[in-house]
C-alpha cells in the first residue's frame, strides 16, 4: 500500500487526521508527474511551487482545525478552466501566451474548499475531439496497455484525456473536466475510472473557454464514485454570473452513494447499440443489469426512438455554436496575432495560424449551417430533433428512475486508428450525445475488461437534477462490479 | 446538398480564416461528407415541432441594470497582443 492508492476520501481522512501532511501528499504528486508526464503527456502546464504553497496554506488550516471539504487534496485541472494567473490554453495555439486575470467559478469553489492545484490538464482543442489528438500540445497516452500488443499506444478518449489519464495513472487524486457530447464519459470509460456529466446547469460555465454554450458542463473524474461525488459537490453551485447556472440547492452527492438501488426503476433503451459493437459491451451491459436485478431495482425495456439522430443534430448545434463563440479569437485584444495587409487580413491569418483542422472544420461547419438560405434547413430543423430527444427522455422519466447504457461503443483505440475520417471519430460519442443534447445527468463507471485487459465502462443517465439517482445507481454498479484492475503504467506501481 | 469550391471559399470569409487555394479541395471533401452525413435528418418528421434552443429547461434570470464590475484597464490589456497606451492597437483601418 502506498500513498498513491488513497482514494480522495482516503486522503481526506488521512490530512484531517494528521497522520498525512499535504505537502507530503502534493510532493508525491509533483514527484510522480514529474517521473511519468514526460511520457504520458497528460498536462500541459505543472505548477509546482503553487501547488506546494497551496499545500502549505491547508497544512496550515488543518492545524487550525478549519478544514474545508477538499483541504489539501491535489487535483488537476482540464485546461480549459480559466485559472487566475496560470496560463490557459484550451489546447490550442491562438491561446498559447493567455494568462487568465480571473478564475474560473468551478475551480474558485474548488480552491475556497481547500484544494490544491498540481497542473493543467491536456485536452482537445477547444475541447473538440474523441482521443485527445487534436491538442496542438501533442497527444496524451492512455495509461492503460493491451495485453497482446504492449507496443501500441493507445488514446486516453476526449476531450477530458489528460484529466482521465492524470487520474488513471494516479498523477491526481481527481480532476475537472467538462462535457459538451460526452468529453467526460468517454474519456472516463476508456481510462477505467468514474466521471459524471451532471445536469446542464448544475456547474456554473463562467470562466470555461466556451465551445457549444447550450451543451458544455463541466464535473469530475475521480478514482470512485464517492469521490467523484465529493467533487462535485465542491463544484456546484449556483453563480450569478452564468445567467444558465440553476439556483437550487446542492444536495448531498457522497450521502446518495449509499441509498442503493432498491425498488428503483432502471430502464434499459433499447436503442443503445451499434453495428460493429464487440460483443462483449453488450455482455457487460447485460451483466449490469443482472446486478441491478441482484441489488433489488426492476429491470424495464424502454426506448427512446430518436437517438439514432443524437449525433447528427450534436453535428450542427455545436458546431453552429461553436462557429459564433470562436468569432472572439480575432487576435486584437488576447491570444495569438499574426500581422496582415489590413485588418481582415489580420483576423485571417491569424485563425488560419491559431486553429488547428478539426476546429477549423467544426467553424466552418457551423458558419455554413448558420449563413443566409440554409439556416432553417439545418440548424432549426436541428433544433427541432433536439426537442424531440428531449421528449423522448421525458417521457421515458416518467416511466423509469434511471437508464443503464454502455458509455461508448469500443474500448479505447490506438493513436492514429479512426483518424482517417471525421465521421468515424464523431460515432465514439454516440451513446453519450443524447444526454448532452438533452440536458441530463450521466455518469461512465468502469464495470469490467474486455479481451485486451482494456477498461470497459457503463453510463448511467439520470433526470434532470437528481445526480442523486445516478450516484446511488453507479454506486451500486460499481461495488458489484468490483472493479480493480489499474493500468500498467501508474505512480506508486 | 453539396459544397462546391466557391462555396467553401465564401464560408471561409465568413468565418474569416485564410484557406490557401491547395486546401479548398480537401475541405470541400471533408466538409460535403459530414453535410452528408447529417443529411438523415431529413428523415424526421418536425412538423408543429418548436425548436429547443437551451440546454436548461428554465427562464433566464433578470438582474438589475447596474454596472457590477470593471475598472482594471491593466487587467484587461494584460493579455494584448499589442497596445498604445489604455487602447488595443490594430493595424491601420482608416486612410
Amino acid at each position: 500500500m502506498t500513498m498513491f492508492d488513497l482514494t480522495l476520501a482516503a486522503a481526506r481522512d488521512e490530512l484531517r487526521a494528521r497522520r498525512l501532511s499535504a505537502r507530503e501528499l502534493t510532493q508525491s504528486y509533483l514527484d510522480a508527474i514529474a517521473a511519468l508526464n514526460p511520457r504520458l503527456n497528460a498536462y500541459i502546464t505543472v505548477t509546482p511551487e503553487r501547488a506546494l504553497a497551496q499545500a502549505d496554506a491547508a497544512d496550515a488550516a488543518l492545524a487550525r482545525g478549519q478544514a474545508g471539504p477538499l483541504t489539501g487534496i491535489p487535483l488537476a485541472i482540464k485546461d480549459l478552466f480559466c485559472t487566475a494567473g496560470v496560463r490557459t490554453t484550451a489546447g490550442s495555439r491562438i491561446l498559447e501566451q493567455f494568462v487568465p486575470p480571473y478564475e474560473s467559478t468551478v475551480s474558485a469553489n474548488l480552491l475556497r474548499d481547500g484544494a490544491v492545484f498540481l497542473g493543467k490538464a491536456n485536452l482537445d482543442e477547444f475541447a473538440m475531439g474523441s482521443s485527445n489528438m487534436t491538442s496542438a500540445y501533442g497527444a496524451v497516452e492512455n495509461p492503460w496497455k493491451r495485453r497482446q500488443d504492449t507496443s501500441a499506444v493507445l488514446v486516453p478518449g476526449g476531450s477530458s484525456g489528460g484529466s482521465a489519464s492524470a487520474v488513471a495513472a494516479r498523477l491526481a487524486l481527481g480532476a475537472t473536466a467538462t462535457d459538451t457530447g460526452g468529453s467526460i464519459r468517454q474519456p472516463a470509460s476508456f481510462c477505467g475510472i468514474p466521471g459524471i456529466k451532471p445536469t446542464y446547469g448544475r456547474c456554473s460555465r463562467w470562466g470555461i473557454v466556451a465551445f457549444a454554450s447550450s451543451l458544455d458542463q463541466a464535473g469530475p473524474l475521480a478514482r470512485t464514485v464517492e469521490d467523484c461525488a465529493i467533487l462535485l459537490g465542491s463544484m456546484a453551485g449556483h453563480d450569478p454570473k452564468d445567467s444558465t447556472s440553476a439556483d437550487r440547492p446542492v444536495p448531498d452527492f457522497a450521502a446518495a452513494c449509499k441509498r442503493g438501488v432498491k425498488g428503483l426503476r432502471i430502464g434499459v433503451p433499447r436503442e443503445y447499440t451499434m453495428d460493429g459493437m464487440p460483443e462483449e459491451i453488450s455482455v457487460l451491459w447485460q451483466q449490469g443489469l443482472a446486478w441491478m436485478r441482484d441489488a433489488g431495482a426492476e429491470i424495464v425495456d424502454v426506448s427512446l426512438p430518436h437517438t439514432k439522430y443524437g449525433l447528427a443534430t450534436y453535428y450542427i448545434v455545436a458546431p453552429a455554436e461553436a462557429s459564433s463563440n470562436l468569432a472572439r479569437y480575432d487576435g486584437v485584444r488576447f491570444g495569438l496575432r499574426e500581422n496582415g495587409e489590413d485588418l481582415r487580413d489580420l483576423y485571417e491569418r491569424t485563425r488560419a495560424a491559431g486553429f488547428g483542422p478539426e476546429v477549423r472544420r467544426r467553424i466552418l461547419i457551423g458558419t455554413y449551417v448558420l449563413s443566409a438560405g440554409y439556416y432553417d434547413a439545418y440548424y432549426v430543423r436541428a433544433q427541432k430533433v433536439r426537442a424531440l430527444i428531449l421528449r423522448d427522455f421525458t417521457e421515458v422519466f416518467s416511466k423509469v428512475d434511471a437508464l443503464l447504457t454502455p458509455t461508448a461503443p469500443s474500448a479505447a483505440f490506438a493513436q492514429g486508428e479512426n483518424m482517417d475520417d471525421p465521421i468515424k471519430m464523431y460515432l465514439n460519442d454516440i451513446f453519450t450525445v443524447p444526454a448532452s443534447m438533452a440536458g441530463v445527468p450521466g455518469m461512465s463507471v468502469p464495470a469490467g475488461l474486455d479481451a485486451n485487459g482494456l477498461p470497459l465502462g457503463l453510463q448511467v443517465l439520470g433526470k434532470p437534477f437528481d445526480e442523486e439517482t445516478v450516484f446511488a445507481v453507479s454506486a451500486a454498479i460499481e461495488r458489484a462490479a468490483g472493479f480493480s484492475a489499474l493500468p500498467s503504467i501508474r505512480a506508486g506501481a | 446538398m453539396s459544397l462546391d469550391p466557391a462555396t467553401v471559399r465564401r464560408i471561409a470569409s465568413l468565418a474569416r480564416i485564410r484557406v490557401e487555394e491547395r486546401e479548398v479541395a480537401q475541405l470541400q471533401n471533408e466538409l460535403n461528407t459530414i453535410l452528408g452525413w447529417i443529411e438523415q435528418l431529413n428523415e424526421v418528421n418536425v412538423d408543429g415541432i418548436a425548436p429547443l434552443t437551451g440546454g436548461a429547461q428554465m427562464a433566464l434570470k433578470m438582474r438589475e441594470d447596474v454596472v457590477t464590475d470593471g475598472g482594471y484597464p491593466e487587467q484587461v490589456l494584460a493579455n494584448a497582443p499589442d497596445r498604445a497606451g489604455p487602447f488595443f492597437a490594430v493595424p491601420k483601418v482608416v486612410e
